[in-house]
């Protein structure tokens, strides 16, 4: 493909998803703010993970993130060494990461995960935390 | 206070006989209820009486439990073997020194530029008296130790919130919130409002011990005087000759600036078994103890062996490594039993066959993040300009807190400090930030506790343990629910495999936990074998 046709393929792709793309806009930010300042500490700034005597698997170009909830409950739950962000993280702040690495890092998924849906699978808090 | 019983034979001489009558586990529980027993459960190296007949044992990892294993079982007459990814020995145990590299998860590699002989601890840095186990093995090893500084009165705790943002003094803050607290109490008791709680018998006692902790004057008051002066500080201190008079110190911070602070938190930081002095660091480094360890197993222990694969099936086990650079090159070992004290972040992913209730408790436990950052200045100014001689300073800054060296007190030349300690959070984000950033917003946070940091920066160094390529991660963070539902799977024999180490532990994120955690399991380990 050469440079004009590229340019011209791009150019299309974001006036056709310009509309989506502004509504979602502080979402986007959001997601990046999280992404840059935690995710990225494992799965690296690229999004590519990284690998020494265990893995970190890459977010990039990655098929399983295709199911929004996949990732959705890979942060609420945590997975094997990964952590759960359940407590740290507030239920805005996990569906804009999810968002963010649904639609960047060569990932197109345009369907969106909402607050209310991350809110609806976060565990109730223990009774020792509400006193 | 007397240790003679009413029968006249010490509670000593009682367990003894106890324990004499019914061995050990008796004496243990004898101890317990009598209040005698120590925190750690080791009792000496382990003793593996009988002959494994030429039984062969490969240790994954040569961290401490592992090389405890290895070490004891060649010792009890084990054929052993160590397999372990890095090209050093100790794993967590390790400190970086000037001329060292660290290659991070992601590539980024730190060339330490720090003078000889100064270091930094990134995991471990220090050795709680009670924990016998690692201290026995590091005296063992002829490994030196010193005392570690857990509290330092003259040492700053500091809260952006709070006194314009001035650090303030450990034992000002200490002191004077001693003071007030005491103050009141008396008052009320004083008052005869504690009249239902406190007989009139121990009323004076209470009174006098007041005075005493609060640091009261005759009349219980907390007031610039020689009883405050002496532990808070003086305005101007006794000296000698003309000009000798001392000046009592006058600011003390009044109860309700120190209770909106917060800084009174910090007060009971230390007050825990493990932080109670004496407690140690090895002269050197901590890393001094797996170096040791290393030299003493040097035959058996193999380098830059990544393990991917631990089969096993009715004759013994099957270990698969590869080159660590390349992924490449397959290797496979044999032996008849593996003890594997690989971080559950990385062994959750290598190929196990093992019972399904093993591996669930393998997959279970999250890693903590933490991050220890290394800064090297040119000069010791806070010995030389604010007289702190090792311990801690706290603060609500994300560096959490700055370590001051303990050791080379008034050497001339460089020194290291630990410009910041996270976990959580804040250990996640500068995790986040590339090594350079990490050290630099170490230094910008730090001036405001030390003004000398901009003038005096020289270098520094910063490990994330996320982005540890061999751990991935600082230690199993086990919660209440998940020891319930997994320890004990996790502790099993299962045929031919068992696991040790920290996360084999109700001691996690001390090495005294890998100890008592190898130990253990070569004990139950070496019975299977014996009664094979
Ligand atoms: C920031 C921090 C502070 C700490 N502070 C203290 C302290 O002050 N005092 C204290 O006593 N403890 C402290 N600890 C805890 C202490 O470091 C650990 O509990 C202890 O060192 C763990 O020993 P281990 O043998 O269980 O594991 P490790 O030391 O992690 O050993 C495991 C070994 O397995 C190797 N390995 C991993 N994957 C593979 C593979 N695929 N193939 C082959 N080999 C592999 C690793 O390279 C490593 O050498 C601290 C830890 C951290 C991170």
């Amino acid at each position: 493909m050469n440079k004009m046709k590229m340019q011209g393929v791009v150019a299309a792709v974001l006036l056709s998803t310009s509309a989506v793309a502004m509504a979602a806009e502080p979402d986007a930010a959001e997601g990046k703010k999280v992404y840059t300042t935690i995710c990225q500490g494992c799965h690296m700034p690229d999004a590519k993970g990284a690998v020494g005597a265990g893995r970190y698997p890459a977010l990039a170009n990655n098929p399983k993130l295709a199911a929004k909830q996949y990732p959705m409950m890979m942060i609420v739950n945590g997975s094997r060494a990964m952590p759960s962000f359940a407590r740290m993280l507030a239920p805005d702040e996990i569906a804009a990461a999810v968002n963010y690495v649904r639609t960047h890092f060569g990932n197109h998924y345009p369907d969106v995960l909402t607050t209310a849906e991350v809110k609806a699978v976060l565990p109730q808090k223990s009774d020792y935390e509400r006193h | 206070m007397s240790d003679k019983a009413s029968t006249g034979i010490s509670r000593r001489e009682l367990l003894m006989m106890i324990g004499a009558m019914a061995g050990s586990a008796t004496s243990y529980n004898a101890m317990a209820s009598m209040g005698l027993v120590e925190e750690s459960r080791f009792n000496g190296p382990p003793k593996l009486d009988g002959d494994p007949k030429g039984a062969s044992v490969l240790i994954l990892g040569a961290g401490i439990a592992g090389m405890v294993a290895a070490m004891e079982l060649r010792n009890a007459g084990y054929k052993v073997k160590v397999l372990e990814y890095n090209s050093r020995a100790g794993g967590r145990n390790w400190s970086i020194r000037g001329g060292d590299v660290y290659t991070e998860l992601g590539g980024a590699t730190q060339h330490c530029e720090f003078d000889k002989g100064l270091y930094i601890n990134p995991g471990p840095w220090r050795l709680p008296y009670n924990h016998h186990g690692i201290l026995d093995y590091a005296r063992r090893l002829g490994v030196r130790v010193e005392p570690f500084q857990q509290l330092n009165f003259n040492a700053y705790v500091h809260s952006t919130q709070a006194f314009g943002g001035k650090p303030q003094r450990y034992r000002e803050i200490q002191t004077d919130y001693l003071g007030h607290v005491s103050e009141l109490l008396s008052k009320v008791t004083q008052q005869g409002k504690l009249n239902e709680m406190v007989s009139k018998e121990d009323e004076a006692s209470l009174l006098d011990s007041l005075r005493r902790i609060g640091a009261l004057d005759r009349r219980y008051r907390y007031v610039p005087g020689r009883e405050s002066s002496n532990r808070r500080g003086f305005q101007k201190p006794p000296g000698g000759g003309l000009d000798a008079r001392p000046i009592y110190s006058k600011d003390l911070t009044g109860l309700s600036e120190i209770l909106k602070s917060g800084l009174w938190r910090s007060i009971g930081a230390g007050w825990s078994t493990e932080f109670q002095s004496t407690i140690f660091e090895p002269v050197g480094g901590m890393g001094k103890i797996g170096e040791a360890f290393g030299r003493e197993l040097a035959d058996l222990i193999e380098y830059e062996r990544k393990v991917v694969k631990v089969h096993q099936n009715r004759k013994g086990v099957e270990v698969t490594y590869v080159d660590p650079k390349t992924d490449g090159n397959p290797r496979t070992v044999t032996a008849d039993y593996c003890l594997c004290t690989i971080p559950l972040s990385v062994l959750s992913q290598i190929d196990l066959n093992i019972n399904p209730k093993m591996q669930a408790a393998i997959n279970a436990v999250p890693y903590a993040a933490a991050i220890k950052i290394g800064l090297q200045f040119k000069r010791r100014f806070w010995e030389q300009d604010e007289h702190i001689y090792g311990g801690i300073s706290y603060t609500d800054l994300p560096i959490g807190s700055i370590g001051y060296p303990n050791t080379d007190y008034f050497q001339p030349g460089k020194g290291v400090l630990l410009g910041g300690y996270m976990f959580g959070p804040n250990a996640m984000k500068f995790t986040a930030m590339p090594p350079e950033e990490r050290v630099k917003k170490a230094v910008e946070y730090g001036a405001q506790i030390h003004a000398q940091y901009p003038q005096e920066f020289d270098n520094g160094v910063a490990v994330g343990w996320h982005r540890v390529p061999w751990t991935l991660g600082c230690f199993g963070t086990w919660t209440d629910e998940l020891r319930a539902q997994h320890y004990d799977d996790l502790c099993q024999i299962d045929h031919r495999f068992l696991v040790a180490g920290e996360h084999a532990s109700y001691i996690p994120g001390w090495q005294e936990g890998a100890v008592t955690s190898a130990i253990d399991a070569i004990t139950r380990l070496h019975h299977k074998v014996i009664n094979a």
